[in-house]
């Protein structure tokens, strides 16, 4: 909502200056988002007439003029080519201080000059200009052009909340600034128009409950060419407003001076009765933005006898709308009910000012006066003869009583406040109560649209008794202690393990592009967004991965060479039961180990130092198996499982995707369920042995193909009580080693708790292990 | 007896001829071995009368002890001497550089919203979170947001795609569903944050389609109005740690809270928009089935990345997305 700060004046007029006036606006819930000057400040500039105007001996484009302005004649050289005799026009004085200029007595090519003539630029009152301003022909020599263009203004621009329908309009605001500062307000006098046409036309209310009150009134013998008078065009046009025609005009004034918005047909145009009703289905109507649209039922329309002729509440109709061959108008003042409206306007693509304003409620009381106040302006300005008024009413909306408790009031806000000053407060917002006990009754105005229970009446008192003067109060409440249970970790934790490794942690969009998705996880169904900001980020991730190497090729772009990220996100999959979103921790590694040094051997990241990180993560031990992944690399993929439940994956980017993203070195990732790697376990003690253990290395010479985990399983799947550990700590090939075999070297550890194990123990241990190998993996001892 | 001083010098000079130990040792045996000088000398004691014996044996005694003394000196002097090359031999550059290890760091929102948490917790506030993909109902009605209302219209929802007309899904527009979520499954009073990932279709040079928010909610019996100014008062000064940072508070418009208030805070002189905040609806805890005769509660909702910004100079939103490691590395701390 824009509006011209003397508009606003001419209604209430508190003792507070433009920049206060401002802050009490925004103080009081009517946030000021801008606040400009009509014209940046400026003094000495006059209304001029020229007298003469001869072209300077010495320049082609200039000319002298003498210039009138008041009683003393002024000799002043003008470059614009729209200075000539008879003319009025801005005169900036000597000593005048201009926008970026001063003027001063001067010699131009050699001849006197002794002010200046001034463009509307120049004033600064507009971007572009053309020449000199020209002024009206009545206007008066010698005045001061602030005064006389009325440029001591500001144009104030409030971003209203959807609950002050109230103050889309000057009255509104009016009332508004009454209530926070009790200054007296002074609205426009309404009064019934003289009946002097015999003009009626009859209206039918076929929605009632949709319009509950519907005002209209013929108006003949309408100059449609009358020019709109200045004091008009500029309130319109500070309140953003372009000037059209006499007759708009008129009715976007009343719109914004008592926000209510009206419509004129052309008389003539109109064919038999108006009714107000729903439209049918599909029914056409071309509007007078020079649009067609197709209607649906539950939209509301204006019609005459041949078919809907307004959209109501929105837009008129292009066929029935005021021309400047219009002679007689249909003025129409309505009201359509908020519940109605909403939503209406945006269906069809449409948002105006009128629907805007009946979406969020407009003032019902007030909907004939805005008739009677639009019809004196129509025949001040454009002349003509009323008609009566066809007024068709139905049950309007009736303003409950709300009760407001004043010691609940104060308990809320945490103020105290007299019972006195509430009922003040009520009084000056236009409220009607009675009070008993320390219970206030209250009734809206017909204006308000948002007062329907106790607390919007708290937050009424609260606004004008001023937040900023409700403490600052730190609550008294009961402490508890707030415990997590030990056995589980928290996120930050998962995150500090990543960063103690070395990660960077980024945080990427949770949209992305379907293809990521298609290439990186084989989603060809993934959630996809109605309205997505960009074509690359349509689909919901249903991994991070494509997130972490978007980043990673945005770096190596910007010349970095290697680098460990990882995310902590959501991911986002379709179930049966609707959709699933898992907490997940991604990584990603690439390039050298370690950055660039003296005091190593450069070595790029492999499998087993990804693997290393995943491990860290994990409270128990997680297994890792060979599966395929469309991400990954076939041989050199796993699956990361924790017992029997998989929770993620781990391995080498598949060359493919890995030439597609153009990266010169291997990519290594992972992927996991971060609450797998949250849960752990309190810990448990359990008694130290007493006797050592015993160890034995075993080399075994297995095929290649062979898992160590596999061999490893297999003989603790055994559950040898004496046997503690297998653990794999060498792996050879070459020399001694058949070509297509490895060695895997093991530790094994036994150990009794009640005593020193002996030989023949260990060794039948030993022997155990190495029937399962033999007979399971065909391992030899080496 | 035949005067043994001699012997004194002679060993000087053998030992200070010797440069390692093992050569040291032999050269000992001339002297002090089984068959060396001092040993037969001791040994002719016994050639002497009884009243000789013990002045020449006190004689020969001076002498070995010379003797060992100056063993024991070289001695000393060798194992020094190698220690010290060793020393030497080992001296390394300290003023390298270290080993170098990869630096890993949090992400500055991270950094953030772990603060904020922390000193939530402080004064007793649980983590709690939500679904990102929400149903119009919990982002919207349980807000005391109905459908068509204009209040929709200052957010613009991402809405997911379920291959018909339905709109019932969408991503969430701010934290303050979790609220709705919190208080279903819990019984006051409550006090919690709810930090997490937002989604409006807004993208410039000061919007992202995603950002991040904290919501925080404290519902009891005796909550009021200057409490939720107190609290976020507090944090505000806690956070900025500056205690001369004033929170201003402006009425405003949320449909579920009631009053409502816009925050701003002091900055450089001027007032910076920094969330959102009220008295809960009491259509909002009706929807929860929470009695709102009984209890009350504030809700607050701050913009994460606006914290970040401002408390670690930031001056440009897209930084916290675009994941540059120049960037994020400035955060390392």
């Amino acid at each position: 909502m824009q509006f011209s700060e003397q508009w606003l004046r001419s209604m209430v007029n508190p003792s507070l200056d433009t920049a206060q006036l401002g802050h009490a606006l925004t103080m009081a819930g009517l946030e000021v988002e801008e606040l400009t000057p009509v014209a940046p400040a400026f003094s000495h500039v006059v209304v001029a007439e020229i007298l003469e105007a001869a072209k300077h001996p010495d320049a082609d484009r200039l000319q002298v003029c003498k210039v009138k302005v008041g009683e003393e004649v002024l000799q002043i050289v003008c470059g614009a080519s729209n200075a000539r005799v008879g003319i009025k026009i801005p005169c900036a004085l000597v000593g005048a201080e201009l926008p970026g200029i001063q003027i001063k007595q001067a010699k131009v090519r050699g001849v006197e000059s002794f002010g200046m003539l001034c463009s509307a630029k120049e004033l600064g009152i507009a971007t572009e200009a053309n020449g000199i301003l020209e002024l009206p022909a009545d206007a008066l020599v010698g005045q001061d052009i602030r005064e006389y263009l009325n440029l001591n203004d500001s144009t104030y621009t409030l971003k209203l909340t959807p609950n002050r329908a109230d103050c889309l309009s000057i009255l509104g605001i009016a009332r508004d600034v009454v209530a926070m500062t009790g200054a007296p307000i002074t609205t426009p006098e309404i009064a019934a128009a003289t009946i002097s046409s015999k003009l009626t036309k009859a209206v039918s209310l076929n929605a009632a409950e949709a319009c509950p009150a519907y005002y209209g009134r013929v108006i003949e013998g309408v100059n449609a060419q009358a020019n709109t008078p200045d004091w008009m065009v500029r309130r319109l046009e500070r309140s953003g407003i372009r000037s059209i025609s006499a007759l708009v005009d008129i009715t976007n004034y009343v719109l914004l001076e008592l926000g209510q918005p009206m419509h004129a047909f052309d008389y003539a145009l109109l064919q038999g009765d108006v009714a107000v009703r729903f439209a049918n289905a599909g029914e056409k109507l071309a509007l007078l933005n020079d649009t067609e649209v197709t209607l649906k039922a539950d939209d509301l329309v204006i019609a005459d006898g041949n078919g809907s002729v307004a959209l109501a509440g929105v837009m008129g109709g292009k066929p029935t709308s005021v021309t400047d061959a219009t002679q007689a108008i249909f003025l129409e003042s309505a009201f359509f009910t908020p519940d109605v409206m909403a939503g209406k306007a945006r269906r069809l693509g449409l948002s105006t000012d009128s629907s805007y304003r009946f979406e969020r409620g407009v003032d019902f009381g007030n909907t004939l006066n805005a008739l009677e106040r639009a019809t004196a302006l129509v025949l001040e300005i454009c002349g003509g003869q009323a008609g009566a008024v066809t007024a068709v009413t139905a049950q309007l909306p009736v303003r409950k009583q709300v009760a407001l408790r004043h010691a609940y009031l104060l308990s809320i806000l945490g103020i105290d406040v007299s019972l006195a000053q509430v009922g003040q407060l009520l009084t000056q917002l236009g409220f009607v109560y009675t009070e008993a006990n320390g219970v206030f009754n209250v009734s809206a105005p017909s204006f308000r649209f948002d007062i329907a229970r106790e607390e919007d009446l708290i937050e009424e008192v609260a606004r004008l008794h001023g937040y900023e003067h409700i403490p600052a109060l730190t609550p008294v409440a009961s402490l508890g202690m707030l415990v997590a249970p030990e056995a589980t970790r928290s996120k930050h934790w998962l995150r500090d393990v990543m960063v103690n490794n070395g990660y960077q942690e980024v945080v990427t969009y949770s949209f992305v592009d379907a293809s990521w998705e298609r290439d990186l996880y084989g989603n060809s169904q993934p959630i996809a967004l109605k309205n997505p900001i960009a074509s690359n980020l349509s689909v919901m991730r249903s991994g991070l991965w494509g997130g972490l190497l978007d980043a990673l090729d945005y770096n190596l772009k910007r010349q970095q060479t290697r680098a460990m990220l990882f995310e902590l996100g959501a991911r986002y999959e379709k179930s049966a039961q609707g959709f699933v979103e898992t907490l997940t921790l991604s990584g990603l590694v690439y390039g050298s180990v370690q950055p660039e040094q003296w005091a190593a051997e450069a070595r790029a990241f492999d499998f087993y130092d990804a693997k290393a990180h995943v491990e860290a993560l994990f409270a128990q031990p997680v297994h890792f198996a060979v599966e395929q992944h469309p991400a990954l690399h076939p041989g050199q993929s796993a699956r990361i499982y924790l017992g029997d439940k998989a929770v993620g994956w781990l391995g080498k980017l598949h060359p493919q995707w890995q030439q597609q993203y153009g990266l010169t070195s291997a990519c290594y990732l992972f992927e996991l369920d971060a609450d797998a790697a949250l849960a752990t376990q309190v810990p448990a003690y359990s008694e130290v042995s007493k006797f050592l253990p015993v160890r034995r290395d075993l080399a075994m010479v297995v095929e290649q193909s062979v898992s160590a985990q596999a061999m490893i399983d297999a003989v603790m799947n055994e559950n040898i009580s004496q046997l503690k550990q297998v653990k794999l700590f060498d792996v050879y090939h070459g020399k001694g080693v058949p070509e297509n075999k490895k060695s895997l070297a093991f530790l094994v550890l036994m150990q009794d708790t009640c005593k020193t194990m002996v030989d023949e123990e260990v060794d039948t241990i030993v022997a155990r292990i190495l029937n399962n190998w033999s007979s399971k993996f065909a391992a030899s001892l080496r | 007896m035949a005067d043994l001083n001699h012997l004194i010098a002679e060993a000087a000079q053998d030992f200070a001829a010797c440069h390692d130990v093992p050569a040291l040792e032999n050269a000992k045996a001339k002297y002090l071995g089984k068959s060396g000088a001092l040993t037969d000398a001791l040994k002719g004691l016994g050639k002497l009368t009884a009243e000789e014996r013990p002045a020449a044996g006190a004689s020969i005694n001076v002498v070995k002890q010379a003797v060992e003394q100056a063993l024991n000196d070289r001695r000393d002097s060798i194992l020094a001497a190698a220690q010290a090359k060793q020393l030497a031999s080992e001296t390394i550059d300290v003023t390298l550089p270290a080993r170098a290890q990869s630096a890993g760091g949090l992400h500055p929102v991270t950094l953030t919203l772990r603060r904020v948490e922390e000193l939530f917790h402080s004064i007793g506030f649980s983590v709690a979170d939500g679904p990102e993909i929400e149903t119009d109902f919990y982002n919207f009605t349980a807000l005391n947001i109905p459908d068509n209302h204009p209040a929709r219209a200052m957010h613009d929802t991402f809405y997911i795609d379920s291959g018909n007309d339905s709109m019932e899904h969408v991503l969430r527009t701010h934290t303050s569903p979790v609220q709705v979520h919190y208080m279903e499954n819990n019984t006051p009073p409550l006090k919690i944050i709810a930090p997490g990932r937002v989604y409006r279709v807004d993208s410039d040079a000061t919007h992202s389609p995603m950002f991040h928010q904290v919501e925080g909610l404290w519902v009891d019996e005796q909550i009021s109005f200057a409490n939720l100014k107190g609290v976020v008062q507090d944090f505000l000064q806690k956070f900025f740690e500056r205690d001369d940072l004033t929170v201003r508070f402006r009425p405003s418009f949320f449909p579920f809270t009631e009053p409502s208030a816009e925050m701003d805070m002091s900055w450089n002189g001027g007032w910076l928009e920094i969330g959102g905040c009220g008295m809960v609806h009491p259509e909002v805890l009706k929807h929860v089935n929470i009695d709102s005769e009984k209890y009350r509660g504030f809700a607050f909702g701050l913009g994460v990345e606006r914290l970040a910004m401002l408390r670690y100079g930031v001056n440009d939103l897209r930084h916290f997305f675009n994941n540059d490691l120049r960037f994020l590395q400035q955060f390392i701390k």
